[in-house]
């Protein structure tokens, strides 16, 4: 209340404050007036002109003071509650084949790799909170809720801090957080532009290569954009394993695009991720036999992304095409986990997918996704190998298409179809998404 | 070992460039939409080097966080946006990306124009079935050249808060442009007075702040909800409204589609207005003056289309 009266007794002394000098801006026009000769009409528009501007001061100050006494009777102890947005997903999926027995010939797959579950199922609903810090940092964390096998589990999926106060375009993030790796591995996977991962992302990291540790990148001083930037993980997480007391993996990356024009733009990045003692590393084959892993791994990324929007308006119309590869070295032993077989193992697998997304009227997008993999993988016992679906009997592709109706920002209906070759017995597989967006309206990275 | 070494050449080699390159003593400002990039070049003159994150073929509501633009918000000194959450779907990703403190929120470098004016339509629901609505209030205050001189007034203030050095060139190019300007409205005023009362429709509920400095009176809107496009039973229901009460005229903006307009003014006879709604919306309007001029142009051609 004393707030709301020293508010209003301000507000009067510049209304009175304004009032006298509109009196003395008067006077000056006349004595000016006397001195040289002006025209009559000059004076009448700077009157005039005057007599505008002091009558929209005198409107603002009188909705300012509105204002102000209104602010001073709201309380909001939850102002500084961080942004919180809730995402529901949900899938109902048909496969002709039956998805227990999923395999990609000529690569062990593991973490949450392999088809969703049949028939109706909650997909990953998450819940971001988000929000700067201080002045010096951001914090942000995604908390998922998952099925597994009628089970719900909760899980971590990203909790880290990021600097905003670092000058010079530099940039540090820590906690556990996505890996900047490859181009979609950055994105939460509700923000993929079809409903399951490219099988190179399968075969290779599990889906989706998170890191726990540190990141830290650094847009370049130059005209065109170039960012440089590496992490060092704790080596946990797949595709590394085991409890590691230091630098347990680690990735290094460079992105860099620009505009071609007004409708075109594009991005390019190399990445490389690396773990020099993976230490037990599960994988499963639900057709042979399930395995460990013991050794070395590196991996090699190119990713390219383009996209047109007319004049850079993406609303009515645009079009993405992106393309992403990965090559992976291995170096180790193997072991089965039933017989306790062993083999020496040299595996050498690659992959790549490519797809076009072209949304032709507002709310509706459409997709096409073709994705391959192969692999040369040897080792000195081959039926260990054939044991743990490491042999190269089969190339793997698929190819998917996609409907997606976008009813706002909020809500996405999606199907999608793949002609799934990943084994020697092709699949026909439906897959029907829904993604509910609620509370805060987050902003999209490229 | 080696690779190790040459890494560090390569990052000792970048350090080096970075600091070869020329220093500009400009303040680089980053304007998020184009009439703010103009309002900046004219208060700061040759003292800044502006560039501008959207032209007006552009809908600030849905821009791409695209790589130039990182890279541009990493040498900004100076943020100048609209604020009020038009810019929520990609400038917060470009400032946590940048690397740049300076423009950080809360800081002397981040400057909202929407802080300087008072705003209309603020919502009493916040619920998004009313669709993309803003909770701060609409947020398309460039419609009314008043908001204009208030901006001016605020961004002065920032730009000798920021760049103190230069205070006295900013203060003298606002003055001689705030001189002009308030002249310029009253000639505006003065033209489209015949344009009180009247009535229309628009495609967006992007014209507010210009209904209430005019004294059009907004019947229907051609989307449904804010941000969402015009469906058939939406248009069909506004159509019968139309033929009932008809409006003077039916507005949208150069950056939206002109299909949804044009189909209610074959079947109604009602003229449609194509309206610049930021500099460079409309070949032509280079300048904050243009606008407002082309603007009312356009408006008082419709009304004389109507009364024939």
């Amino acid at each position: 209340m004393q707030q709301a009266t020293y508010t209003l007794s301000s507000a009067i002394c510049l209304l009175a404050m304004t009032a006298l000098s509109v009196q003395n801006a008067l006077a000056e026009t006349e004595t000016s007036a006397a001195k040289t000769p002006q025209s009559s009409a000059q004076i009448q528009q700077q009157i005039d002109t005057m007599k505008h501007d002091y009558d929209r001061r005198l409107k603002r100050m009188q909705k300012h003071l509105k204002q102000t006494q209104a602010a001073t009777r709201t309380i909001k102890p939850n102002a500084f509650n961080p942004a919180i947005s809730l995402v529901l997903t949900g899938l109902y999926a048909s496969y002709s084949n039956n998805p227990d027995n999923y395999t990609l010939p000529g690569f062990a797959l593991g973490n949450e790799a392999g088809l969703d579950t049949e028939g109706f199922s909650l997909g990953e609903s998450e819940i971001t909170m988000g929000s700067n810090v201080d002045q010096n940092f951001y914090g942000q964390a995604t908390f998922s809720f998952g099925n597994e096998k009628g089970n719900t589990t909760i899980s971590v999926e990203e909790a880290f801090f990021e600097t905003i106060g670092l000058p010079h375009g530099l940039h540090v993030k820590a906690g556990r957080f996505f890996s900047a790796m490859g181009y979609i591995n950055g994105k939460h996977s509700h923000a993929w532009d079809f409903n399951d991962a490219p099988l190179v992302y399968r075969g290779m990291f599990g889906d989706q290569l998170k890191e726990e540790g540190v990141q830290a990148s650094w847009i370049l001083p130059t005209d065109h954009y170039i960012l440089v930037g590496g992490e060092l993980g704790n080596g946990v997480q797949y595709p590394s394993t085991g409890s590691q007391t230091g630098v347990g993996d680690w990735v290094a990356y460079l992105k860099t695009g620009g505009d071609i024009n007004l409708s075109n733009s594009w991005e390019l990045g190399v990445s490389h991720w690396q773990a020099g003692d993976i230490n037990k590393r599960q994988t499963f084959n639900p057709v042979g036999a399930d395995s460990i892993f013991s050794g070395n791994s590196k991996i090699d990324g190119l990713d390219f992304v383009y996209k047109w929007a007319p004049n850079g308006n993406p609303l009515q119309h645009n079009f993405k095409f992106q393309w992403e590869y990965f090559n992976r070295l291995e170096d180790g032993q193997l072991t089965l986990n039933t017989t306790s077989l062993v083999s020496s193992y040299a595996g050498h697998q690659s992959g790549w997918y490519a797809q076009g997304v072209y949304q032709f009227i507002p709310n509706w997008t459409t997709g096409l996704r073709y994705d391959r993999l192969d692999s040369n993988n040897s080792g000195n016992n081959q039926s260990v190998l054939d044991q743990a679906g490491l042999s190269n009997t089969h190339t793997p592709q698929r190819t998917s298409v996609m409907l997606s109706w976008q009813a706002s920002h909020f809500s996405r209906i999606r199907a999608q179809y793949n002609y799934d070759e990943s084994t020697a017995n092709s699949d026909n597989q439906l897959l029907i998404q829904y993604t509910m967006v609620m509370g805060a309206h987050g902003a999209h990275a490229y | 070992m080696i690779i190790n070494n040459k890494i560090t050449a390569f990052m000792v080699a970048l350090l080096l460039m970075s600091n070869a390159s020329p220093v500009f003593a400009r303040l680089n400002i980053f304007a998020c939409e184009p009439e703010w990039a103009a309002l900046s070049r004219v208060l700061g003159g040759d003292k800044v080097k502006v560039i501008s994150a959207t032209n007006g073929a552009q809908d600030p509501h849905h821009i791409q966080a695209r790589p130039s633009l990182l890279n541009q918000a990493r040498q900004a000194d100076l943020l100048v946006c609209t604020g009020a959450e038009l810019e929520i779907g990609w400038l917060p990703i470009l400032q946590r990306k940048s690397g740049n403190p300076k423009i950080q929120v809360g800081t002397d470098g981040y400057f909202m124009a929407s802080n300087a004016v008072s705003m209309l339509d603020v919502p009493t629901v916040l619920d998004r079935s009313e669709g993309d609505v803003h909770a701060m209030g609409n947020p398309h205050i460039q419609t009314d050249p008043n908001n204009i001189t208030d901006v001016a007034e605020a961004l002065n203030q920032r730009l000798q808060l920021v760049d103190p050095d230069n205070a006295d060139s900013y203060e003298t190019n606002y003055q001689h442009f705030k001189q002009r300007w308030l002249q310029a409205i009253q000639g505006w005023e003065k033209q489209a007075a015949n344009l009180r009362g009247k009535r229309v429709v628009v495609y967006h509920k992007g014209w507010a702040y210009m209904n209430d400095w005019l004294g059009l009176k907004e019947v229907g809107t051609l989307e449904p909800k804010p941000g969402i496009p015009p469906s058939s039973d939406h248009l069909a229901d506004l159509l019968k409204k139309m033929h009932k009460h008809p409006a003077a005229m039916i507005i949208y903006a150069a950056y939206q589609s002109s299909r949804a307009a044009h189909w209610l003014s074959e079947k109604t006879g009602i003229p449609v207005v194509k309206l610049p709604f930021t500099v460079g919306g409309i070949k032509g309007v280079d300048t904050l003056f243009d606008l407002y001029s082309v603007t009312i142009n356009r408006l008082e051609k419709a009304v004389k289309q109507e009364h024939k």
